[in-house]
C-alpha cells in the first residue's frame, strides 16, 4: 500500500482531472483503478520526475531555493537540519518531503508552508514557532485554493494555526500531531483550520492544546475519523454551516466542550468517544439549529452534560452509551421529531432535562440504570414505563438555585413520591418499553478505550 | 472534666453498639470499594449514608447514652466534681466514640484500599471531617434535649423531630423559598440559608471537592467562589464549629439548673 | 456541721419542701422519716447539690454551699438505688471513684467484710442488687469522711450484711461522724438512730430523741408511734396499738419508695 501511494503521489499532475480519482478513497483503491494508476504513475515517473535534494551540503542549502528550481511533478527532499526561512511558498505540484526529521522554525515571527498549486504532497517536517498574529491568520501549513493535496506524518509544534485549509478540496490530513500552547481563546487559533472546502479528508489526526481542534465552516462532503482531540480551550470538533459530513471513530478528550455542531445539516456521528468534558459550560456534544443528524454508537463518559441540545429537528440517537455524566442529555429549545433509542443510561446524575415542551419525540426502548420496574412476561421489556425526567429535575428548571440541595434527603424524598405517583414530570417524555437489561452496543463503540 | 471523659469513651467503647455502629461503617466501606473502583463515586454513596445517618444515630445514641446513665451520673453528682465538667465530659465521651466509630468504620478500608496513593485523599479527608463534626454536632443537640426531658418519649421524639427538621423540612422550606423568589437573585440568600444548617453544608462542603460545582451552574459557581477559598473553608468550619457550641453552652446553662 | 435555714423546694406547682430548718451540729446519727412523698430524699439531695433549692440556704462548715462542689470532698453519700454504669467492672467503678475523690481510701477491709472479692470482676451490669448495694456501700464508707448521708442503706441485703451493716455504722458513730439515714425499717431506727426528724408534707413534723418521741407518744415502739403521729396528722383519732402492725393504714409508708 506504502508504495502505491508513494507513487500515486507523483502521478497527482497527470490525474487530477481524472475522473476516476477522488479524495478520500485513496486507501481504497480497487484493483482496476489500482493499475490505471500505477501505469500513469510509471509513465509520469519515468517521463518527468526529477529528485532536488536540500541540506546544508547538498546542492541546495535552502528549502525556497529548492521549489524554485523545481518544476511540477519533481521531488524536493529535505534533510535534517533547521531551515527558518520565514514563509514558503510551494507553488508547484511536487511532493516536499522530509528525510530525518528537518525543521521548519518560524521563530514566532510568521509561518511556514503555503500551498497554492494543486497535487502538493507535505510529509514528515516538524513545523514550529509560528507566533501568535491578532492580524494575519498565520498557519504552519496553509492551503490556499489548491486541490489533491496530501499533509502528512508531520508534527506541528507552538504553531498558531496548525493547517489551515481554505477554498480547497479533494485533500488528505492523516497521521500528523499538532500541539499547541494555547493558553487563553483570545490569542490562540485551531489545530485543523477549514474554511470554504469540499470532499477534505482529516483521519489519524492527533490534536492538543488549541483553540479548536478541528474547526469546519462551510466545508461540505468531508470526512473527519480516528482522530484525537483533546485539551482544546474551547472544541474539540466544531462544525459551522456544513452539511453531509461524516466524523466516525474519533476521541474528544477534556476538551472545553467536545463537539459543536452549529447550522448544519445531515452530519453523521458514528462511534465516537466523548468523555471528561468537565466544566461550568461544558459538555461532549452540542447541537444547534441542525437538521437530519444521526448519532450512533458513541460513549459519552463524565460529561458535565452529555448533549446539549438547542433547537434540532430530526435527530436519531440510536445505541449510545451515557455513563456517569452531570446530564445525559440536556434540551433546551423546540426539539422536533428526535428518536431517542437503544441507549444505555448509567449513572448520570441527571438523565434527560428538557426547558422547552417537546413534541413527538421517542424515548422508547433504552435502559436505564434509575429503573426498577419489572418484567412479568419475561421478554427484556420492563412491564412499567420509565419517566427519565425527575421531579427535582423539573424543579432545578425552574429554579437553578435549587441545585444547592442536590443529592439531599429531602429530594430523594420528592423524586420517591413523584415517581409514586407523576404531577410535574412531563406525560409525554416516557419510555414506554425500557430494557431490563443493559443493550450491548459493542459495535466498535469505543467504551472501553482507556484514556 | 477528662476524667468523665475518660470514663465515659471506656464505657461507650466496651458497649455493643459502638461495635454494631463501626462494622456497619466497615462493611458498607467494603462493599462499597469492593463494588466499585471509582473512589469518587464512593465518597459520594459514602456521604449519602453519613449524611443521613450519622445525625440520626448520634442523635438518638447521644439521647439514650444520657438516660442509660443517669444513675452514673447521679454517683458523680455526689462525688467532688463540677456538674458542668460531668455532662460535658459525658457529652465528650459520647460525641468521640461515635467519631471514633465512623474514622475506624470508614477510615480503615481506606487505608487497605490505599488512600494515600490516590488522588482522592482530600475528598475523603473533608468527608470524614464532616462526619465528626456532624456526629458532635447532633450529639451535643441530643443532650440538651435528655437535659431539657425527663420523659424519655418525649425526649426521643424530640430528638427525632430534630433530626427531621434539619435533614428533611428544613430543605422543603428552603425549596419553597427559592421558588417563590425565583424572580429575584437568590444565591446570597441559598447560600446563607444552605450555611445554617449543619447538614446542608456538610453536603455541599463534599460536593464542592468532588467537582459537582460544575453540574450547579451559576449558584454552583457563587458557592464554589465563596466556599472554594480559604475564607469559605474558614467561614464553615466556624459555622460548624459554632453548632457545637451553641448546644454545648446550653447544656452548661441546663445542667447548673437542673434537679436531680 | 450543717445548717439548713428555711428551704423551699418545688418540682412545678408540687411544694416538696416548705420551709425547713434543721442543724446538724453533734456528731450521731439522726433518722430522717417520713411518709411517701415527704421530701426526705429531697433534703438530702439539696443538702448534695444534687437538687438547687427554690429559697433559703443550706450551709456546711458554716459556708453556703450553693453552685460550690468541692465540700463534698468531706461528705459520703450512699444513694437510694444502686445502679451503676453496666459495662464496668467492680473493681473498675471503685478505681474511677477513687480516681475521682482526693481522699485515701480504704477498701480492701470493707471488701472482706462484705466478701466481695470474687465478684468484683464481673460486669455490674451482671451482678444482683443485694451484691450491688454492697459495692455501693464499699464506696461510701471506703472515705473517712466527717459526714455520711445514707439513702436507704438496707434495701436488698441478706441479714449478714444488714448485721455488717449496722457494725460499720456503729463503727463510724464512735469515730465521731454525723450520720444521716433515711429508711423505712422501723427496727432499724430503734436499734441505731440517736435522734429522729419527722418529715410530713415538707414540714419537720417533730425533732427529737427516739426517747422524746417514744415518750410523747406513750409508745413502747417507734414504730407505733410514727403511725400514731401519721394518724393524727390525718385527723383519725383511733387507737394503733389495737392493731397489728402489718396492717394497713399503719404500715403502708413502711413500703419501700421507688
Amino acid at each position: 500500500m506504502k508504495y502505491l501511494q508513494n507513487f500515486s503521489n507523483l502521478a497527482y499532475p497527470l490525474v487530477r482531472n481524472n475522473p476516476l480519482r477522488s479524495w478520500p478513497k485513496t486507501k481504497n483503491i480497487s484493483s482496476r483503478n489500482f493499475f490505471i494508476v500505477l501505469i500513469i504513475s510509471f509513465l509520469g515517473c519515468s517521463v518527468f520526475a526529477d529528485t532536488l535534494e536540500v541540506c546544508s551540503s547538498c546542492e541546495y542549502t535552502s528549502v525556497s531555493e529548492a521549489i524554485a528550481k523545481a518544476k511540477d511533478g519533481d521531488e524536493v527532499l529535505v534533510k535534517g537540519g533547521v531551515y527558518s526561512e520565514g514563509n514558503i511558498l510551494v507553488d508547484k505540484s511536487i511532493l516536499l518531503k522530509g528525510i530525518d526529521d528537518p525543521i521548519l522554525d518560524g521563530k514566532d515571527q510568521s509561518g511556514l508552508l503555503t500551498i497554492t498549486a494543486n497535487g502538493v504532497t507535505i510529509e514528515g517536517f516538524v513545523i514550529q514557532n509560528v507566533g501568535t498574529s491578532y492580524l494575519k491568520d498565520r498557519a504552519g501549513i496553509k492551503v490556499d485554493k489548491a486541490k489533491n493535496f496530501i499533509i502528512r506524518n508531520n508534527r506541528l509544534l507552538n504553531t498558531f494555526f496548525g493547517i489551515y485549509l481554505a477554498n480547497s478540496s479533494d485533500g488528505l490530513v492523516a497521521n500528523n500531531k499538532l500541539v499547541g500552547q494555547a493558553v487563553e481563546e483570545m490569542s490562540s487559533a485551531n489545530a485543523i483550520h477549514i474554511w470554504y472546502c469540499k470532499r477534505i479528508t482529516v483521519e489519524d489526526n492527533l490534536v492538543r492544546q488549541h483553540r479548536d481542534g478541528i474547526y469546519l465552516e462551510f466545508v461540505d462532503n468531508s470526512l473527519i475519523r480516528r482522530n484525537t482531540s483533546e485539551d482544546n480551550l474551547r472544541y474539540g470538533l466544531h462544525f459551522m454551516f456544513s452539511n453531509n459530513d461524516n466524523y466516525f471513530h474519533n476521541v474528544f478528550r477534556r476538551n472545553g466542550a467536545g463537539v459543536a455542531v452549529m447550522f448544519s445539516k445531515k452530519i453523521n456521528m458514528w462511534n465516537n468517544v466523548f468523555e471528561y468534558n468537565w466544566g461550568k459550560a461544558s459538555y461532549g456534544l452540542l447541537l444547534k439549529e441542525i437538521y437530519d443528524a444521526d448519532i450512533k454508537n458513541n460513549a459519552f463518559r463524565e460529561n458535565t452534560i452529555g448533549i446539549l441540545v438547542e433547537g434540532s429537528t430530526r435527530i436519531n440517537y440510536l445505541q449510545n452509551d451515557f455513563i456517569s455524566n452531570g446530564w445525559a442529555i440536556k434540551i433546551s429549545g423546540g426539539c422536533l421529531d428526535n428518536v431517542i433509542s437503544e441507549n444505555n443510561f448509567l449513572s448520570n446524575t441527571f438523565e434527560l432535562s428538557l426547558k422547552a415542551s417537546v413534541n413527538n419525540n421517542t424515548f422508547d426502548g433504552n435502559f436505564w440504570s434509575d429503573y426498577n420496574g419489572y418484567d412479568l412476561d419475561r421478554d427484556g421489556i420492563g412491564d412499567v414505563p420509565y419517566r427519565p425526567v425527575k421531579l427535582f429535575n423539573y424543579i432545578v428548571n425552574q429554579t437553578p438555585e435549587a441545585m444547592v440541595l442536590l443529592r439531599s434527603l429531602f429530594v430523594d424524598i420528592i423524586n420517591f413520591s413523584e415517581k409514586v405517583s407523576p404531577v410535574f414530570t412531563p406525560e409525554n417524555v416516557i419510555d414506554n418499553q425500557p430494557a431490563m437489561k443493559q443493550i450491548d452496543n459493542t459495535s466498535e463503540s469505543l467504551s472501553l478505550k482507556t484514556h | 472534666m477528662f476524667k468523665i471523659l475518660k470514663y465515659s469513651f471506656f464505657d461507650l467503647v466496651r458497649s455493643r453498639w459502638t461495635y454494631i455502629y463501626c462494622a456497619f461503617y466497615f462493611l458498607f466501606t467494603l462493599s462499597l470499594l469492593w463494588l466499585s473502583n471509582d473512589l469518587s463515586k464512593v465518597t459520594i454513596s459514602l456521604m449519602n449514608v453519613i449524611l443521613v445517618l450519622v445525625p440520626l444515630i448520634a442523635t438518638m445514641f447521644g439521647i439514650m447514652y444520657y438516660y442509660n446513665s443517669r444513675e452514673f451520673t447521679e454517683l458523680l453528682l455526689a462525688q467532688p466534681i463540677k456538674r458542668t465538667s460531668i455532662f460535658i465530659g459525658q457529652y465528650f465521651g459520647v460525641a468521640l466514640s461515635l467519631s471514633g466509630s465512623l474514622l475506624v468504620g470508614v477510615g480503615v478500608p481506606f487505608l487497605l484500599y490505599g488512600i494515600f496513593g490516590s488522588g482522592q485523599i482530600w475528598n475523603f479527608l473533608t468527608l470524614l471531617m464532616v462526619g465528626v463534626f456532624l456526629s458532635f454536632i447532633f450529639s451535643a443537640i441530643a443532650f440538651f434535649i435528655a437535659l431539657k426531658n425527663e420523659n424519655r418519649i418525649k425526649g426521643f421524639g424530640l430528638g427525632i423531630l430534630v433530626w427531621l427538621f434539619l435533614a428533611v423540612i428544613y430543605d422543603g422550606i428552603f425549596l419553597l423559598l427559592l421558588a417563590v423568589f425565583s424572580d429575584y437573585p437568590i444565591e446570597g440568600f441559598a447560600m446563607g440559608a444552605s450555611m445554617f444548617n449543619p447538614i446542608d453544608l456538610s453536603r455541599i462542603l463534599i460536593l464542592l471537592k468532588l467537582d459537582i460545582s460544575a453540574l450547579m451552574g451559576y449558584t454552583g459557581a457563587v458557592f464554589q467562589k465563596f466556599l472554594g477559598t480559604s475564607m469559605g473553608m474558614v467561614a464553615s468550619i466556624t459555622i460548624l464549629f459554632a453548632w457545637v457550641a451553641l448546644p454545648v453552652w446550653r447544656i452548661k446553662r441546663v445542667a447548673l439548673r437542673k434537679d436531680f | 456541721m450543717i445548717t439548713i435555714q428555711n428551704l423551699h423546694k418545688a418540682f412545678g406547682k408540687n411544694e416538696v419542701l416548705k420551709g425547713i430548718d434543721l442543724n446538724f451540729d453533734k456528731p450521731g446519727i439522726t433518722a430522717v422519716l417520713g411518709p411517701n412523698g415527704s421530701g426526705k430524699t429531697t433534703l438530702i439531695k439539696c443538702v448534695l447539690g444534687m437538687v438547687i433549692p427554690n429559697k433559703g440556704c443550706i450551709c456546711m462548715e458554716g459556708e453556703n454551699i450553693a453552685g460550690k462542689w468541692a465540700y463534698r470532698e468531706h461528705l459520703s453519700y450512699l444513694p437510694q438505688i444502686a445502679r451503676f454504669p453496666e459495662n464496668l467492672t467492680g473493681r473498675e467503678l471503685l478505681s474511677m471513684v477513687k480516681d475521682m475523690r482526693n481522699g485515701k481510701a480504704s477498701d480492701q477491709g470493707l471488701i472482706k467484710i462484705f466478701d466481695l472479692e470474687p465478684h468484683l470482676d464481673k460486669r455490674l451490669g451482671n451482678l444482683s442488687g443485694g451484691t450491688r448495694q454492697k459495692i455501693n456501700l464499699i464506696l461510701t464508707f471506703m472515705y473517712d469522711n466527717p459526714v455520711i448521708i445514707l439513702d436507704e442503706p438496707t434495701a436488698g441485703l441478706d441479714p449478714v450484711a444488714l448485721i455488717h451493716l449496722k457494725d460499720l455504722i456503729e463503727q463510724e458513730k464512735q469515730r465521731g461522724k454525723t450520720i444521716l439515714i433515711t429508711t423505712h425499717i422501723m427496727s432499724f431506727v430503734e436499734q441505731i438512730a440517736d435522734e429522729i426528724v419527722f418529715l410530713l408534707e415538707g414540714k419537720i413534723h417533730f425533732k427529737g430523741s427516739l426517747r422524746a418521741l417514744k415518750e410523747r407518744f406513750n409508745e413502747v415502739s417507734v414504730e407505733k408511734a410514727i403511725a400514731n403521729m401519721m394518724l393524727q396528722q390525718n385527723g383519725k383519732a383511733f387507737a394503733v396499738k389495737d392493731m397489728e402492725p402489718s396492717s394497713a393504714p399503719a404500715t403502708e409508708f413502711l413500703e419501700s419508695e421507688n
